[in-house]
């Protein structure tokens, strides 16, 4: 493995519970000594001193269960999140894949969109403006590229959505569910162009709970459950593991 | 990432937003730039009837009086009354994407200024209707204003909006806050009119200089030196007081919104 572009180094991360602040100005006020201890104390660990390393280049797959934490993984490393203790350090820039088109304004047309969400994740303004055909042939909705994106179907977005991350000359992407909503046919195309990607050494953080794409893409793997890494090592391995511990229903 | 191409990628992400929130308040409409000054011409009719008609204050041009300051107030109104939301409804994108969010408010502040700068050529026909014209002093005195206006709002949008995530019912007591400061603020009268012991409490409202100054500077031409240190000075405190509420909350957005 050559050196690593992500490194958790015993990272710890505790949600603050915010209800008593949700009750409002007044609860807090009214009760500030009990609601001051509460924002203390009442905190829910999500990943308790975990550590690993995601060399460049490397595929990496995150799999568990709903709540396991894997978001909250991806968000430490998207810089979006802190951890509570511990360190994370990325070298690289980050480029999320979002999932359903997290940054699309409904309002807008599809080429309004692409241009807002190239610029929020990173491009310039140019940039965006050079890439543009290229951005709508890969997206391949047809006459939907002018309209609002509300009229779009889940799946259009998504399309919309990867279409855009995967022109932005990537060095580390992060990628959560992103399979869920597409077809066949633009699922395939996805897992191609993330292929591509792999092949031309970008660096891949993959979730997902579909077991046959993550063994179809990932070197590695890493299974969180209990706040802890369950297990962590070769695709097929760890995904056999996962599958057989399920209980079966 | 150098400190030359960040400024230049705040500036396109300002750009961009900028864009979309104008596409998005004016989709469909092109009555769009009508119902921004429709909204402060109502204000000052209903306050017109109030107190000229039924009331009979007695004052000079009245109408224009209101008009000229109802405007840079609905701006100033308009962005803090939005500013609760401002981080909420965007949720989605700093959830996932690590960007200046402070950027947002921004957007919101000079978004309603540039409303306020369109509406100009209106309070100028209005003040032809009256008999006045526009003064040297503007040339100046506009610049001046604007940039404290938009230091202030910006600076009290930030502190919201960014407490708003974790005080949910802000929202509320910002509406009643808005309307209380409105009555509290030289705007539908004088503030020579305020009985005289309780002058200087209008001193202790950090929205008083600027409206005084705007119907001031917009009505007789002429800018008060020290009201406009005033609103310069207002202005810087409540951009640093902003800037400092939002450095010691914004890396908790991801989780709190």
């Amino acid at each position: 493995m050559s050196a690593p572009v992500i490194t958790f180094r015993s990272v710890t991360k505790n949600y603050t519970l915010y209800h008593e602040l949700r009750g409002g100005i007044k609860n807090f006020l009214f009760r500030l000594p009990k609601a001051i201890k509460q924002i203390r104390d009442s905190s829910y660990c999500v990943l308790k001193d975990i550590s690993f390393e995601v060399g460049s280049g490397e595929t990496l797959g995150i799999i568990g269960r709903n709540g396991a934490g894997k978001s909250t993984l991806l968000g430490l490393m998207a810089g979006i999140l802190r951890p509570s203790a511990g360190e994370v350090e990325v070298n690289g820039r980050i480029t999320p894949l979002l999932e359903l088109g997290g940054g699309f304004h409904p309002d807008l047309t599809g080429i309004d969109n692409i241009m807002l969400n190239g610029v929020l994740l990173g491009l310039s303004r140019k940039a965006v403006t050079r890439k543009l055909s290229e951005i709508i042939k890969f997206a391949d909705i047809g006459d939907y590229i002018g309209q609002p994106i509300r009229t779009y179907s889940s799946g259009m977005v998504a399309r919309l959505g990867f279409s855009v991350a995967a022109h932005l000359d990537p060095e580390i992407i992060l990628a959560d569910e992103l399979l869920a909503v597409g077809d066949a046919d633009f699922n395939k195309k996805c897992l191609d162009k993330m292929s591509d990607f792999k092949r031309s050494g970008v660096t891949i953080v993959f979730i997902s709970h579909s077991m046959e794409s993550i063994r179809k893409i990932c070197d590695r793997v890493i299974w969180i459950e209990g706040h802890k890494i369950k297990m962590a090592g070769d695709a097929g391995a760890v995904t056999g593991a996962y599958k057989n511990s399920r209980p079966a229903i | 990432m150098s400190y030359e191409r960040r400024l230049s990628h705040y500036l396109d992400l300002l750009t961009v937003l900028f864009l979309k929130e104008m596409k998005v308040r004016y989709k469909s409409t092109t009555l769009g730039y009508l119902w921004s000054v429709l909204h402060p011409l109502a204000f000052a009719f209903v306050f017109f009837i109030a107190f000229k008609v039924v009331m009979r204050v007695q004052m000079e041009d009245y109408g224009l009086f209101l008009i000229t300051g109802l405007f840079p107030w609905q701006w100033f109104a308009n962005s803090v009354g939005l500013s609760p939301l401002i981080f909420l409804s965007n949720a989605s994108i700093i959830k996932k994407i690590r960007f200046p969010t402070n950027i947002l408010p921004l957007t919101t502040v000079l978004q309603d200024m540039v409303h306020f700068v369109l509406s100009l050529p209106v309070i100028v026909g209005f003040m032809l209707f009256y008999g006045k014209s526009p003064g040297i002093a503007w040339l100046y005195g506009i610049p001046i204003l604007l940039a404290a206006q938009v230091l202030l709002t910006y600076g009290i949008a930030l502190i919201i909006s960014s407490l708003n995530l974790f005080f949910r019912d802000l929202e509320r007591l910002t509406g009643i806050a808005l309307t209380l400061l409105f009555y509290f603020t030289p705007v539908v009268y004088s503030e020579t009119m305020i009985p005289e012991k309780y002058r200087y409490l209008v001193y202790l409202n950090p929205v008083a200089p600027l409206m005084i100054s705007w119907r001031n500077l917009l009505l007789n031409g002429g800018l008060d030196p020290r009201l406009a240190a005033a609103c310069v000075v207002h202005g810087l405190l409540f951009f640093a007081a902003g800037t400092a509420v939002y450095n010691k909350l914004s890396w908790k957005f991801g989780e709190a919104v």
